[in-house]
């Protein structure tokens, strides 16, 4: 299985954030690798207006193709996915995403749990999770379970979140191995998607 | 640990198999991650302790299967849900449908009814109503039983009547309910015209020709396959020059049927049919 995914599908990061982490996300972007291998899929809760300005805003940081993910469609290596506002965006074992309008988890629809636990079972060790900004509980436990399943997890380090509860509360919870400066975030997922992360 | 894996996809399957064949309520075409974690909520929420002791559940409680229907299908919905997708229809489905002398209007998969009643008031509104049949259909009785008493909770009406007015509502919303204590009860004129049936679009048949189909965030549950066959059921189910609405992800484009139909110009997701 592991075999199989290596050859037909990408590797998998999962940006989550909330509150405050937009600045972040701006920043990490224009440091990527303009090659990534891997696909990003950015969860963040937001307002409903702010739907199309977001992906314009992050598409102009990156070289990379950013997109509003869609339904059903299949995920592409190097690509940039951001799960639409008032929907929570799963991934499908097919490697393909699909979208659910079911109840807020956390106060959020995209909530960051709702992603990652359905990716963690999926993807395994091929997927990462980097849990951003945030003033509320999400993250937590889908973090727990993409590590359960296998895949890295990764915090931003509290004294640079602009909102910390949300990565301190993970902290508080799990065992995470990376905790990243902000400085440090886009070369975490360079090498993940290179397959050079010890 | 908070897990929410409880049981495996195939477990999941093997479960889903069960309820079709002792049931007959097909849920083995819809897509994997979303059923997967409604199941494994399900799992969680009724304390099950094994898949084991879940599964003899399913098989030999036929009350219980009653209430894995209502739990794993999503009824999430509200009034005027996406305000501008009602601007829309009021502005260029409407003024068409009012040439008819009968008006049919089929939403599939209504839930709870918020929209249905939402189309009810526009209808109205636009004195087209009195000549209006909707059909609201939906596989889940539980559902059905609310939207047929029209009763939504009055903490929603002030969500529900900002909706209202974005998409360019100009009378006062709340004539349309009696509020009593906790609840908003909408006016029994609007669900005069409204035939309230359970439908299975997994399973079940046309059953009439319409000039307007809604079906808002239904297909997002199904895989492909599930929703090229219901895409074509609703096909079958709509005059030529009829209307297809559907949520605001959701699309004709790259579909056996996308060339059937037209776009609207607009940047809403309604559709009309131009051919046979």
């Amino acid at each position: 299985m592991e075999e199989n995914n290596r050859v037909t599908h990408p590797r998998i990061v999962v940006i989550g954030g909330s509150a405050g982490s937009l600045r972040t996300i701006l920043e990490i972007l224009p440091n990527l690798e303009p090659k990534l291998q891997a696909a990003i899929i950015i969860v963040l809760h937001r307002h409903h207006v702010y739907d199309s300005t977001l992906t314009d805003l992050l598409a102009i940081k990156t070289t990379l193709p950013v997109k509003e993910a869609e339904e059903k469609e299949d995920i592409q290596p190097g690509t940039i996915y951001i799960a639409p506002s008032d929907y929570h965006l799963l991934v499908e074992s097919d490697y393909s995403l699909s979208l659910d309008y079911s109840e807020k988890v956390n106060y959020s629809r995209p909530s960051i749990d709702v992603t990652l636990s359905s990716a963690a079972p999926v993807c395994g060790a091929r997927m990462a999770a980097l849990l951003l900004s945030g003033g509320n509980n999400d993250g937590t436990d889908g973090l727990d379970e993409v590590q359960s399943f296998g895949g890295t997890i990764a915090v931003q380090d509290p004294i640079d979140a602009e909102v910390d509860y949300m990565p301190k509360h993970a902290l508080q919870t799990l065992q995470v191995p990376f905790v990243l400066k902000n400085h440090e975030m886009a070369d975490f997922i360079n090498r993940f998607a290179a397959e050079d992360l010890v | 640990m908070l897990r929410t894996h409880y049981i495996s996809e195939d477990e999941v399957s093997m479960l889903l198999n069960d309820v079709l064949e002792l049931y007959g309520y097909d849920f083995t075409d819809y897509a994997h991650a979303s059923i997967n974690r409604r199941v494994n909520y399900l799992f969680k929420k009724d304390r099950f302790t094994s898949f084991a002791e879940f599964r003899f559940r399913v098989k030999n409680d036929k009350n219980y299967v009653t209430r894995f229907v209502e739990e794993i299908t999503v009824n999430v919905t509200e009034m005027f849900r996406d305000p501008f997708f009602y601007t829309a229809l009021q502005k260029q489905v409407l003024p068409v449908l009012a040439t008819y002398p009968f008006i049919r209007i089929w939403h599939a998969g209504c839930s709870t009814g918020e929209e249905v009643y939402s189309l009810a008031i526009m209808l109205q509104e636009a004195n087209m109503l009195h000549k209006a049949k909707i059909y609201a259909t939906d596989i889940n009785n539980t559902v059905l039983d609310k939207a047929r008493k029209g009763i939504f909770p009055l903490a929603h009406m002030q969500q529900y009547s900002r909706n209202y007015i974005q998409m360019g509502g100009t009378q006062d919303f709340s004539q349309y309910y009696t509020a009593n204590y906790e609840y908003a009860k909408f006016s029994e004129t609007l669900s005069k015209q409204i035939v309230f049936a359970a439908h299975n679009l997994v399973t079940d048949h046309s059953f009439n020709e319409f000039q307007l189909i809604v079906c808002r965030n239904v297909l997002i549950y199904f895989n492909k396959t599930l929703q090229d066959k219901i895409l074509h059921l609703f096909d079958d189910s709509l005059e030529t020059f009829g209307f297809l609405a559907l949520g605001s992800k959701e699309t004709l484009n790259f579909t056996s049927i996308s060339h059937k139909f037209r776009q609207l110009e607009n940047r809403q997701k309604i559709w009309r049919k131009t051919i046979v």
